[in-house]
């Protein structure tokens, strides 16, 4: 792709303003929640043959350039990369870095997410050798995004959505490069050992099956076998041995801080005292909560609201934190199913409990599976930039247009039996709850309760959920009067930002279909 | 008005604050100058969005403050509208303009007045120079706020927290909670009415009272100030008592006047007059609490305790809650919201007392039936005080929520 083309515009069915194409590629807008049923076979890899590799399953090559040049990486391929190593990762760049070297040009990254200590990226977009990311952009790199600097369309997905996109061929990944805290020189690896540890590799593992060519990348080989292997090194062509794969002080935070603001500790004691007032608490149920300031405190007050209460769970879903693992040492939980794994807590968990077990997007969230866990859990607690007046919310840009967060597992959590929003009702003068969101993410119908500082509002939809707390001593109230209180505190609505007309990425629906734009900003 | 063209005594003058780590709040900059108008450099972190409101605010401040030529700077931190006309006006008063003009924000609708034996159980202290905690406060659940301009304000301060705290006043919900300001000591505290009074609060705290002159001194400067604005809502008097010489006059100091609805005691000034440590248990302080309690009851007045200061240690508080309450105290103060629910847990009935109170009650009602002068319960005979306590503790669990 030369330069972002001029496509055609069309309305969706949340009436959103769309493109027709991305990046030269027909698009379907966003048909409803579960309407679009696409046909055909899910995508394969191309045949291999074990004759072709050495039998003594030694694929060590000397580096990475010279592991890209065995893969044939020439221009305008798709290069893969997972993020569990999180803001301490390397291997991206490192890979990105040496594609540069050897001159390719018009690359498409399409990492699982991105960080911002990965803004060198931004130097190789300008320089041409990244034509564009199809992955979540963080901080610097989704500025650069709706400034409108990246040649070709963002394209955002879920955790979920990203596994689709790969079964149903919409990418298909030429060269994944897989960072492993563990490794053999066969190519097994996983991440729950090592100096570089980060739990889980669950979001690489689509990567490892579908792609052309896999790299391995590790700074601790081990001889064969590497066990336990998340990642099979069936799927591996070569495996680079380097002396660090990232900077394991931001690959996991050593322990995670619960918050001690007085009004987020309010939301997150609303938010427990919700699931129990609503029944939702009950023995044998289950739950997800983030690693943010809000979700971690909300488990230490379920925590002690099930211990009062006398009930435990049958699993919770991580990201993983000291407070989840708390949860299953003592006998709250029966499991963790861990998508990716924040603290030292939680990866000393993964490693040695059996009872704390690795998922990936396959398991929890694809689309194009035969069901998956997240429709499963209970009850999942989320945050959100902006939530409007239909329950509509938006997780990736600011209301000024700014694109700053990735999409993550939040689409796919919706799911949930019950989906609570976290959220301060507004943050620096700026009303969370607003008329019309500005980037479109989840849609109203699937999330059923925003809880606030100033009260909990429950999606009208949910008479149910608005039965079950009748009579309860909660701050029910509706949505539409906590925001009028908001704006009564803020001095009135805020000024709606200006926005170009040209769509500088697009944000799919996790059934692959486009929900929203995301514009320039002028 | 006036501005002093001939005199010149004007200067530039800040209030407020910024920087990255600075929320809520705002930092403006007056430059006075002898024409060429108002001229306004905005800087916020919510300028796409409020833009252009700061700007109008800005223009309406200055104008009714009667500044007609500056040079502006406004650094926003996401300020809520009443803490940026409070900084403006301490910022032009600090120039030497607008001397003598009020800016006020709108006035919210005011609670109900404050009855004088409220439930006092916990009272939040929000520093008066931080515009952060002022918007919430009031969400945690204690049964008042203390909007505080003393030893959380720094000296330099005093004037720009008096003006914030006025407008705090008139423009933030405090929903269930006693609207209470702690002014300065004495003299500079009755300044602090001057500015405060005019906006109905429930009650003022008097630090540092050794005498009861300072008490009157507050008395007739508030019914002063209520006169001329023909105020007939009740303030309410809480003094603190921070000495020795204050622990020990504290009988009459709680008499001094009928709007004195409550003592309280301040233990870091009181510890360091003794010259002795504080610590959590608080022994060294037993005799001035207690003494502070039977002066309280004596005059028929609310015996408070101090606040605890240690936020981490939510354990101990419980345990100094338990014992203040054991003694005779009706309440005590919070530095975190995290301390409001132990203190309301602390300074609730048990149930076992509860259980008590509700067979003494029952027993007297079925005294009044039969008409006996004489309450017995099983082979007791209950007298009249025993009965008259078990109703109030019946009335205290039931607006804690405690009888079911």
């Amino acid at each position: 792709m030369a330069i972002l083309e001029k496509t055609e515009l069309i309305r969706n069915a949340a009436g959103r303003l769309v493109p027709e194409t991305a990046n030269g590629r027909p698009q379907v807008p966003y048909l409803g929640v579960g309407k679009y049923r696409p046909i055909g076979n899910i995508a394969a890899p191309s045949i291999r043959t074990a004759a072709d590799y050495p039998d003594n399953g030694d694929k060590r090559v000397a580096d990475l350039e010279t592991a890209l040049r065995k893969c044939g990486l020439r221009d305008g391929m798709v290069i893969s990369s997972h993020h569990h190593l999180r803001d301490g990762d390397h291997v991206a760049l490192m890979a990105l870095e040496a594609a540069a070297r050897i001159g390719v040009k018009d690359l498409v990254w399409f990492p699982s997410a991105s960080f911002p200590s990965q803004k060198g990226a931004i130097e190789l977009m300008d320089s041409g050798v990244i034509d564009h990311i199809e992955g979540s952009m963080n901080g610097p790199l989704g500025d650069y995004c709706t400034q409108g600097k990246m040649r070709g369309m963002g394209v955002l997905r879920s955790h979920g959505g990203r596994w689709q996109a790969i079964q149903d061929g919409e990418v298909h990944i030429d060269i994944a490069v897989i960072a492993a805290p563990t490794a053999d020189s066969f190519g097994n690896c996983d991440g729950s050992h090592g100096k570089s540890a980060c739990g889980s590799l669950g979001f690489a593992l689509a990567d490892s099956i579908y792609a052309d060519q896999v790299i391995v990348v590790t700074d601790n080989l081990v001889p064969f076998p590497c066990v336990p292997w998340q990642v099979q090194g069936n799927n591996v062509d070569y495996v680079v041995s380097v002396d660090s794969i990232g900077d394991p002080a931001r690959i996991v935070s050593g322990t995670t801080q619960i918050t001690r603001s007085p009004d987020r500790l309010r939301i997150a004691e609303l938010v427990a005292l919700f699931l129990r007032d609503a029944g939702i608490m009950r023995d044998g149920f289950s739950f997800q909560a983030g690693a943010g300031g809000i979700a971690l405190a909300f488990v230490r007050y379920l925590k002690t609201m099930m211990k009062e209460a006398g009930v435990k769970a049958r699993f919770v879903r991580g990201g993983s934190t000291k407070y989840l693992v708390e949860l299953l040492e003592e006998g709250l939980t029966d499991y963790i199913l861990d998508g990716q794994t924040f603290d030292l807590s939680g990866v000393q968990s993964i490693a040695s409990n059996p009872r704390h077990v690795a998922t990936s997007p396959f398991t929890s969230y694809n689309y194009h599976g035969k069901g998956n866990f997240a429709s499963l859990v209970d009850a999942v607690v989320l945050g959100a930039t902006e939530v409007d007046t239909n329950f509509n919310a938006n997780v990736v840009t600011h209301s000024d247009g700014r694109l700053l967060h990735g999409i993550g597992g939040w689409q796919n959590c919706l799911a949930a039996g019950c989906t609570i929003l976290a959220v301060p009702s507004f943050r620096d003068r700026i009303p969370v709850i607003v008329n019309e969101v500005t980037t479109l993410c989840g849609p109203g119908e699937l999330i059923d309760a925003v809880v606030t500082e100033r009260g909990i509002a429950i999606n009208p939809r949910r008479q149910d959920l608005l039965n079950a707390v009748k009579g309860s001593k909660l701050p029910i109230r509706p949505l539409q009067e906590i925001k009028s209180e908001v704006e009564r505190i803020c001095g009135g609505m805020p000024q709606r930002p200006r926005l170009g007309d040209r769509s500088v990425a697009i944000v799919k629906w996790v059934d692959g279909t486009v929900l929203d734009s995301v514009w320039q900003v002028v | 008005m006036s501005v002093g063209t001939e005199t010149r005594t004007w200067q530039i003058g800040e209030a407020g604050h910024c920087g990255s780590e600075i929320r809520s709040d705002v930092h403006v900059r007056i430059e006075p100058r002898d024409d060429g108008g108002i001229s306004i450099d905005l800087e916020s972190r919510v300028l796409p969005y409020y833009g252009d409101a700061i700007r109008r605010q800005a223009e309406e401040v200055l104008e009714a403050l009667g500044v007609k030529h500056a040079r502006v700077v406004i650094h926003d931190e996401g300020a809520l509208p009443f803490v940026i006309a409070a900084r403006i006006e301490a910022a032009a008063r600090r120039s030497g303009l607008g001397e003598g003009t009020r800016v006020l924000p709108d006035l919210i609708s005011l609670p109900e007045s404050s009855p004088r034996d409220r439930m006092r159980r916990s009272r939040l202290y929000v520093p008066g120079s931080e515009p952060k905690y002022f918007i919430n406060a009031a969400l945690h659940g204690a049964d008042a706020i203390i909007l505080d301009l003393e030893d959380s304000v720094h000296p330099d301060e005093k004037d720009a927290a008096r003006l914030l705290v006025r407008n705090v006043l008139r423009a933030v919900d405090f929903l269930q909670c006693e609207r209470t300001v702690r002014i300065n000591q004495l003299p500079l505290g009755l300044e602090d009415l001057e500015e405060i009074i005019p906006e109905s609060p429930d009650l003022i705290l008097i630090p540092k009272v050794e005498a009861s002159d300072q008490i009157l001194d507050v008395h007739h400067k508030i019914a002063e100030i209520k006169a001329n604005y023909g105020m007939t809502r009740p303030i309410w008097l809480m003094p603190i008592l921070e000495s020795a010489l204050g622990i020990e006059r504290a009988y009459e100091i709680a008499t001094a006047c009928k709007e004195i609805v409550a003592l309280t005691l301040g233990l870091e000034d009181y510890t360091a007059d003794l010259g002795v440590v504080k610590t959590s248990t608080g022994a060294e302080s037993f005799y001035a609490r207690q003494r502070l309690v039977n002066a309280a009851h004596a005059a028929r007045v609310q015996a408070i305790d101090s606040v605890f200061g240690d936020v981490g240690d939510l354990e101990a508080l419980r345990v100094w809650a338990l014992n203040s309450r054991a003694i005779g105290f009706e309440g005590m103060g919070c530095v975190h919201p995290l301390q409001i629910p132990v203190i309301h847990n602390a300074f609730a009935p048990t149930t076992v007392e509860i259980e008590k109170a509700q067979r003494v009650v029952a027993a007297y009602h079925e005294a009044q039936k039969k008409g006996l002068g004489v309450v017995s319960l099983g082979s007791k005979m209950i007298d009249p005080p025993v009965v008259q306590r078990a109703l109030k503790l019946m009335a205290q669990a039931e607006a804690m929520g405690r009888l079911t």
